[in-house]
C-alpha cells in the first residue's frame, strides 16, 4: 500500500519533470502538443478513492499550469479527465470486474484494452483543453484537428513509456 | 436540511468534480479576460528557478549566435547613437538653439522560457521590478519586435509574445508611412503575422518593411517588425490583407531588451485629461 503511494508520488514528479524539460521543447509541427503527464491518471490504481482521483487530478493541472503559464486550463482538463475516469473503467470491464491488485497498464490488461481506454481519455482530456484555451468557437476545425493531432502523439508516448516501465520490471 | 446533506454526501464525487471545474473555469476566465492571477504563474520563484536552471543548459548552445549577433549589434549601435532620442527644437528665442532629450532607456534581459507552437505564447525574462520593469513595456531584440511585459515580479517578468493571439501590434509601411493592427491570425505559423486594413492606393511590393508606428506610446517608432511576404485584396472589401515574415526568429531568442519610454506617462496623462474634458463639454 504504502509503495504504491510512494511510486505514484515519484510517478507524478518524474513526469511533471518530463513534460516541461523535454515535451515541452519538442517541436512537432505547430499545432501538435502532446502532454504525456495525463499518463499519472490513466496509470492509478483502480482502488483510488474517488476524491482522491479528483484532488490528483486537479494538483495535477495546477503544477502544470504554473509552467505554462496557463491558470486553470490544465487543471479543469485534468479535473475532467479524472470525472470521467471511472465511468470510462466500467465501460471497459472485464466480465468478472478487475482483479484486486492489478493497475490500468498494457503489462495487466493487454494493448487493445489499453489504447481504447487511454484513447478516449486522452481525446476527452484534449478537447475539453484546446477549446478551453481557444475560448471561441471560429477557429473550430483547427481546433478539432489540433485535438485529435496532439491525441495521437500523446498517445504514442504513453504506449512507449508503457513500454520502458514493463521492461524495467520485466528485468527485476 | 438532513436529507440534503445525506444527498450530498451520497453523491459527492459529482459535487465535488463540479466544485472543482467551477474553480478552474473561473480560473481560465479570469486569466482570459482580466489581469492573471498574479501567484500562480512562471514568474512565481519556484517554478521560475527551476525553468531558469533548465534554460541555463540551453543557452550554451545558442553562445556561438548570440556572440556573433552582439557583435554585430555593437558595430550598428556605434554608428547611430542618437537613435533613441527625441530632438526638442526651441523656437521661442530665434536663437538656433538645438537640445536633444532622452525618451527610451533600454534594460537587457534574458530569455529563461520561451514558447512557439502554442495558440498563446508567453515568454519569461529573468529582469523584474527590482530592475524597474514595469507592465507594458516593450520588448524587442537587435532584428525587431518581441512583445511586451504582461506581468512583474521580484526578479522575474512574463512577455505576451507577438505570436499570441491576444496581440495587437500598431505597425507601419515604412517607405509611406500608411499603417494599420499586426496580429498573429490562426493560419500564421511562428515566421509570419498578419497586417491588417493597408489601403489598396498603397503600392505594395513583396519584401518591403515593416515596423513599428509612432502612434504606439510602448514601442520606439521604426522599430523592425517583418518584411512583406503576400498580400490580397479579399472580394468586397477596400483593405489589402499583407503576410508578413517576421525578422526575429523566436525560436531562437536569448537576449532582448527591454524599452523603457519615459515621457509615456506624461503623454497618457495628457490625453486623459483631453478626453474627459471632452465627455464633460
Amino acid at each position: 500500500m504504502l509503495t504504491t503511494i510512494l511510486k505514484n508520488i515519484l510517478r507524478f514528479i518524474v513526469l511533471i519533470l518530463v513534460q516541461i524539460i523535454v515535451i515541452r521543447n519538442i517541436e512537432l509541427g505547430r499545432f501538435i502538443n502532446p502532454f504525456l503527464y495525463v499518463l499519472f491518471i490513466i496509470a492509478l490504481p483502480f482502488e483510488t478513492p474517488k476524491w482522491l482521483l479528483i484532488l490528483s487530478g486537479f494538483v495535477l493541472g495546477i503544477t502544470i499550469d504554473m509552467f505554462y503559464d496557463t491558470m486553470g486550463l490544465h487543471a479543469a482538463a485534468g479535473v475532467f479527465m479524472a470525472y470521467i475516469r471511472p465511468s470510462i473503467l466500467k465501460l471497459f470491464s472485464p466480465r468478472e470486474g478487475y482483479e484486486f491488485g492489478t493497475q490500468p497498464t498494457i503489462q495487466y490488461l493487454g494493448v487493445p484494452w489499453f489504447i481504447s481506454y487511454s484513447g478516449i481519455l486522452i481525446i476527452l482530456h484534449h478537447l475539453v483543453l484546446f477549446y478551453l484555451e481557444v475560448f471561441r468557437f471560429s477557429e473550430f476545425f483547427y481546433t478539432l484537428l489540433r485535438v485529435f493531432l496532439s491525441s495521437v502523439f500523446t498517445l504514442l508516448f504513453v504506449v512507449l513509456t508503457q513500454y520502458l516501465f514493463q521492461n524495467k520490471k520485466d528485468a527485476e | 436540511m438532513r436529507n440534503l446533506l445525506l444527498f450530498i454526501l451520497r453523491n459527492y464525487f459529482i459535487f465535488l468534480f463540479l466544485l472543482l471545474e467551477t474553480l478552474c473555469i473561473y480560473l481560465v476566465v479570469q486569466n482570459n479576460f482580466y489581469q492573471r492571477a498574479s501567484f500562480i504563474n512562471s514568474s512565481n520563484a519556484v517554478s521560475a528557478n527551476i525553468l531558469a536552471a533548465s534554460h541555463d543548459v540551453n543557452q550554451y548552445f545558442l553562445l556561438k549566435d548570440a556572440n556573433e549577433k552582439l557583435l554585430k549589434e555593437n558595430a550598428e549601435l556605434r554608428g547611430k547613437t542618437l537613435a533613441s532620442f527625441s530632438i526638442l527644437v526651441n523656437d521661442v528665442h530665434s536663437v538656433n538653439d538645438t537640445t536633444y532629450h532622452q525618451k527610451y532607456t533600454f534594460t537587457s534581459a534574458s530569455v529563461v522560457k520561451n514558447s512557439t507552437n502554442l495558440r498563446n505564447n508567453f515568454l519569461t525574462l529573468d529582469k523584474g521590478s527590482t530592475q524597474g520593469i514595469k507592465k507594458d513595456m516593450a520588448v524587442i531584440t537587435s532584428t525587431g519586435v518581441v512583445g511586451y511585459v504582461k506581468d512583474v515580479s521580484g526578479n522575474f517578468c512574463t512577455v505576451m509574445s507577438l505570436l499570441n493571439s491576444k496581440s495587437i501590434f500598431s505597425s507601419k509601411i515604412k517607405k509611406d508611412g500608411s499603417y494599420g493592427p499586426l496580429m498573429w491570425d490562426v493560419d500564421d505559423n511562428y515566421s509570419n503575422a498578419t497586417l491588417h486594413d493597408i489601403p489598396t492606393h498603397v503600392r505594395l511590393i513583396t519584401g518591403d518593411t515593416i515596423v513599428t508606428s509612432a502612434l504606439s506610446t510602448t514601442f520606439p517608432e521604426n522599430i523592425m517588425i517583418g518584411t512583406v511576404e503576400s498580400f490580397v485584396r479579399k472580394s468586397g472589401e477596400f483593405f489589402y490583407t499583407v503576410k508578413v515574415k517576421l525578422s526575429t526568429d523566436f525560436k531562437k531568442i536569448s537576449h532582448v531588451y527591454i524599452v523603457n519610454n519615459i515621457l509615456k506617462d506624461e503623454q497618457e496623462e495628457l490625453e486623459k485629461k483631453s478626453e474627459t474634458d471632452n465627455k464633460e463639454n
